[in-house]
């Protein structure tokens, strides 16, 4: 913008969101809200084994039992899918094999619930156990069983292998080089909204699927394809989310299964995962074993690192091609690198497929990085606060990879956690037991590139006024909790005057609604809201000129502001918006606009796999985190985290802040509590809420948020996403703040009691000296 | 199988008949149509189907409807007045307390059975009385913030002076939200 603005309408003000008074009236339908006119309900029959062979499949019995009126096995749909276009290995149900414990083989649509279940329990089905191979490094072994047919090496999903710079001669002539082994556990979403999805089949030929997801336009490709309709015979219908982080992110079998009944059957079919199945669909966080090395020169200058990464994928691919890419490229900022260098290998193993989850690929090298940082600031004897001040990127900087920073508040971030944590009066000051501890990291603002190659926009949006006063945005867009609905409204109303409230928004229907990708990379601020931009400004215009043919002045000397058309100079004259409506829909005919969004292109390397963690903005974050460790009982009680995060410009505070506060909630969670844990069988651990124990509002720390604008010339008044990058140094700046607290090295994760015991209880290593120091 | 059942909701007198397994959150959601009620888990983990049975709240999903009998029920959709929203509804749409909104109608009605009690109404207080209800996405902040600050709106004598006020910055004071639907 060239311009420099006045104050803003409505951006930036701490306004409650425009759907909130449904959620908090119980009137916000979520997909399982949702009831049809002879809708029966569906259930899936899924694998008890690992890894096992399909011989047959007997389903007499279950569709003698009353109230029964299908069964659908793999070969009722025996077309491949997959979220990208590239890794197509999996089917609505199993085909010829079963990939793990839950994995779906048949599905069953009946009068009722119990009726679907107990049917289900009926279905015989011929299993061949296979081998199965649970651990990552025993799926590479040579003699492995193959897990997903697939694999065009073994059970490798991809290996990426990227060096920037000449690593090892950098590290060799390093003051100092840290060198350690990291693991990350696996974790899951679990949003409290379980999975939901309904079909419903008109005679004529057109499918509607209701589904609780955050990517409604790849499950209405996906769904045609598979189902093999034509594309514009199918409509995805998506209502409220009641959480996702990712975690419905890709079509799922309920989706396909309900979508096929209701095409056999001519009724409207639901079918509700319970809580266990939840657990089973999973593409959650992969669990990764990282080896990092990373050098500085003495003056705490970061020179190179090298990094080596194991991915524990699950059965089938999901999002593992990008995975693997991002738990690498994701790491090479805010900190400056001269080299740099990251080998990546995701494997199938037979588990539930791992996916992404909230900061996707990069919470994991993430805390391995950050940790590593401070092992390096110890050995300097730095400050580590002051050793990331040394290596900050610069605004219109190319990291070591190639990805183009345009704005970064990362300096200012350190500053804010560093002044409100009192970081200098307690780092290495605290006693025993006690400690603070920092990370950094960044995130993208929408992934640069589409995961299906095309050059249409990636979000778009129409606006539609008439006489009434009304306006209304339809967008593709996805509300999962994160405040999508009101960031369109907020965007419409700032440059119409109007306030949020005023606009009606209407989002996630592919029939009615222009495409948007979907909720997910974080990038539904930027790209959304620039295309709501674009439609308002066009609109705006016809206003004020339509305004200022009557007051006989120019359309610029018009303003819209607070419901009204305000002459600037004299701002006595003003009439309704409404008003200002009427008159331009007199001049110009029926009012509408679209507006659209797209990526710049010149902002990422050339090589190959230099478009993947390409994005328009970064956003960056800073971490302190304050613990007290129990050394008789091992128990680490997070006591507060503070939180600075560079959102470009933060368009609703409110809502900024509770992004940055769920994402260090639900890092902390990661941190402390929680683990997607599978037995030799390949059952879950603990596939429920009790078991799978998410932090309860006892157990959360106190969260402070600090909110850092940087202003981002490519985002709408500047913003960046919010939403994920605040998770990112939850983990690492707890690890650190343990080691300030007790002088120990948690490199594995979770941080449970028996982990901070084992190591109390080892001989300390040389680095590791603060105990002795004291 | 069945049996006949009475019991008020939301001030309605209900008589109806149920089978004997069928839970309170079944008969409201799906015999009574009161879908505000949520299901995330229908094994008590998770707290999003909490209502108010004679002013105490249960997990909806593990209490049979049976149990109901004779008794009075609340359920979120009994909170709001008309187009005026209860003290606690108006505090959580104004600070940011509800996200996706699935865990709300349980959290406001945990929320409503401390306001209601005579116990202080402290930041601590607020912490364990919501310790059963499940949030995945705010990380537990605003709703400390939203149940404070409508304990002091709602002035209900029981607000502790110390540690009572929400932390942060407050929402803008006016205008008050629209309660009618924007979607």
């Amino acid at each position: 913008m060239s311009r420099k603005r006045a104050a803003h309408n409505v951006v930036g003000r701490r306004l409650g969101k425009i759907n909130s008074p449904d959620a908090v009236t119980g009137r916000t339908r979520y997909a399982d809200d949702l009831t049809f006119p002879g809708m029966l309900h569906a259930k899936l029959v899924r694998s008890p084994h690992a890894h096992a062979r399909i011989r047959g499949i007997d389903t007499e019995r279950a569709l003698a039992l009353e109230g029964v009126h299908a069964i659908i096995t793999g070969r009722d749909m025996p077309v491949r899918y997959g979220i990208l276009p590239w890794t197509h290995d999996e089917y609505p149900l199993a085909l010829t094999k079963a990939l793990f414990v839950g994995d779906a083989v048949a599905c069953v649509a009946a009068v009722d619930e119990a009726t679907a279940q107990r049917a289900a329990e009926l279905v015989e089905v011929d299993y061949e156990v296979l081998p199965a191979v649970l651990d990552p490094e025993a799926a590479l072994a040579p003699e492995a069983v193959k897990v997903n047919e697939r694999a065009k090496h073994g059970n490798v999903t991809k290996h990426v292998h990227l060096e920037f710079g000449d690593v090892e001669r950098l590290l060799a002539g390093s003051a100092a080089v840290v060198e350690g082994t990291y693991d990350f556990h696996g974790t899951t979403h679990a949003a409290i909204e379980p999975h939901c999805a309904i079909g419903i089949w008109e005679p004529l030929g057109v499918l509607t699927v209701i589904s609780a997801t955050q990517v409604p336009h790849y499950l209405h490709r996906e769904l045609a394809r598979v189902l093999e309709l034509p594309v514009d015979r199918v409509r995805v219908v998506q209502p409220p989310v009641g959480g996702a982080f990712g975690g419905k992110s890709e079509p799922f079998d309920l989706e396909f299964c309900v979508a096929k009944l209701a095409m056999v059957t001519g009724r409207p079919v639901k079918l509700l995962y319970t809580r266990e199945e939840v657990f089973y669909a999973h593409r959650g966080r992969h669990p990764m074993h990282m080896h990092y090395r990373l050098g500085a020169d003495a003056e705490g200058r970061l020179t190179a690192c090298d990094a080596r990464t194991l991915i524990d994928g699950g059965a089938y691919a999901s999002f593992g091609l990008v995975t693997s890419y991002y738990s690498g490229q994701l790491v090479a900022a805010p900190l400056r690198l001269d080299a740099y260098r990251f080998d990546s290998t995701r494997v199938y193993t037979n588990k539930p497929a791992c996916g992404p989850k909230r900061g996707h690929g990069s919470v994991q090298p993430r805390f391995a990085f950050e940790v590593t940082v401070d092992k390096l600031a110890e050995r300097l004897d730095l400050d580590p606060l002051e050793l990331r001040r040394r290596n900050l990127i610069q605004p219109g900087e190319r990291t070591v990879n190639e990805l183009l920073i345009r704005s970064i508040g990362f300096a200012e971030c350190l500053d804010r956690v560093e002044a409100a944590s009192g970081w200098k009066e307690k780092f290495r000051k605290l006693p025993f037991g006690r400690g603070v501890g920092v990370a950094g990291s960044f995130y993208i603002t929408g992934t640069n590139y589409p995961i299906y190659p095309n050059d249409m926009p990636q979000s778009a949006v129409q606006l539609k006024l008439d006489r009434s006063g009304r306006v209304t945005v339809f967008s593709g867009v996805s509300e999962i909790g994160q405040g999508a609905e009101s960031m369109l409204a907020t965007v419409i109303g700032e440059e119409l005057g109007a306030e949020p409230e005023a606009i009606r928004v209407v989002t996630g229907d592919t029939d009615l609604t222009p495409v948007d990708l979907g909720a997910y990379s974080s990038r539904v601020t930027l790209m959304a809201g620039n295309a709501c931009l674009m439609a308002a400004r066009e609109v705006a215009a016809k206003l004020r000129k339509a305004v200022a043919r009557r007051w006989e002045c120019t359309p610029r000397q018009v303003a819209l502001l607070g419901g009204h058309a305000v002459l600037k100079r004299d701002t006595g004259t003003r009439v309704p918006l409404a008003q200002a409506i009427a008159w331009a829909e007199a001049d110009f005919g029926t009012l509408g606009s679209v507006g659209h969004y797209n990526t710049p292109k010149d902002v990422h390397g050339d090589y190959r796999g230099g478009t993947i963690g390409a994005s328009p903005a970064y956003s960056f974050t800073a971490h302190v985190a304050e613990v007290a460790v129990d050394v008789e009982t091992g128990w680490v009680q997070v006591e507060r985290i503070w939180v600075a995060h560079d959102a470009g410009k933060a368009l609703n505070p409110v809502v900024v802040e509770g992004q940055m506060e769920g994402s260090a909630y639900m890092g902390f969670g990661e941190a402390i509590f929680e683990e997607h844990a599978f037995l030799e069988s390949g059952l879950h651990a603990g596939p429920s809420l009790l078991d799978y124990r998410i932090p309860t509002s006892l157990d959360t720390p106190e969260l402070v948020s600090l909110i850092v604008e940087s202003s981002d010339p490519e985002g709408p008044y500047g913003a960046k996403e919010a939403g994920e990058g605040p998770l990112h140094p939850s983990i690492p700046a707890i690890a650190n703040a343990i080691h300030d607290a007790v002088g120990i090295r948690l490199d594995t994760l979770p941080f449970t009691p028996a982990k901070v015991l084992a190591a109390l209880r080892a001989p300390a290593p040389a680095e590791a000296s603060r105990v002795e120091a004291r | 199988m069945s049996g006949n059942l009475t019991l008020t909701v939301n001030g309605d007198r209900i008589r109806i008949s149920v089978p004997a397994s069928r839970t309170l959150l079944e008969l409201l959601r799906y015999d009574l149509g009161l879908t505000g009620s949520k299901q995330g888990c229908d094994k008590g983990d998770c707290g999003a189907c909490t209502v108010l049975l004679d002013g105490r709240p249960v997990l909806s999903c593990i209490t049979l409807a049976a149990e109901a009998e004779g008794s009075r029920v609340e359920t979120v959709e009994s909170l709001a007045r008309g187009t005026e929203l209860h003290p606690l509804q108006d505090s959580f749409v104004r600070r940011g307390a509800a996200q996706c909104g699935f865990c709300t109608p349980g959290m406001l009605m945990s929320a409503k059975a401390l306001l209601d009690g005579n116990e202080p109404v402290t930041r601590d207080a607020v912490r364990h009385s919501l310790s059963g209800n499940l949030c995945r996405c705010t990380g537990y902040t605003k709703i400390l913030d939203a149940v404070l600050d409508a304990a002091e709106t709602a002035g209900a004598g029981n607000s502790a002076g110390n540690g009572a006020e929400p932390t942060g910055p407050g929402p803008e004071p006016a205008p008050k939200p629209e309660p009618e639907t924007i979607r």
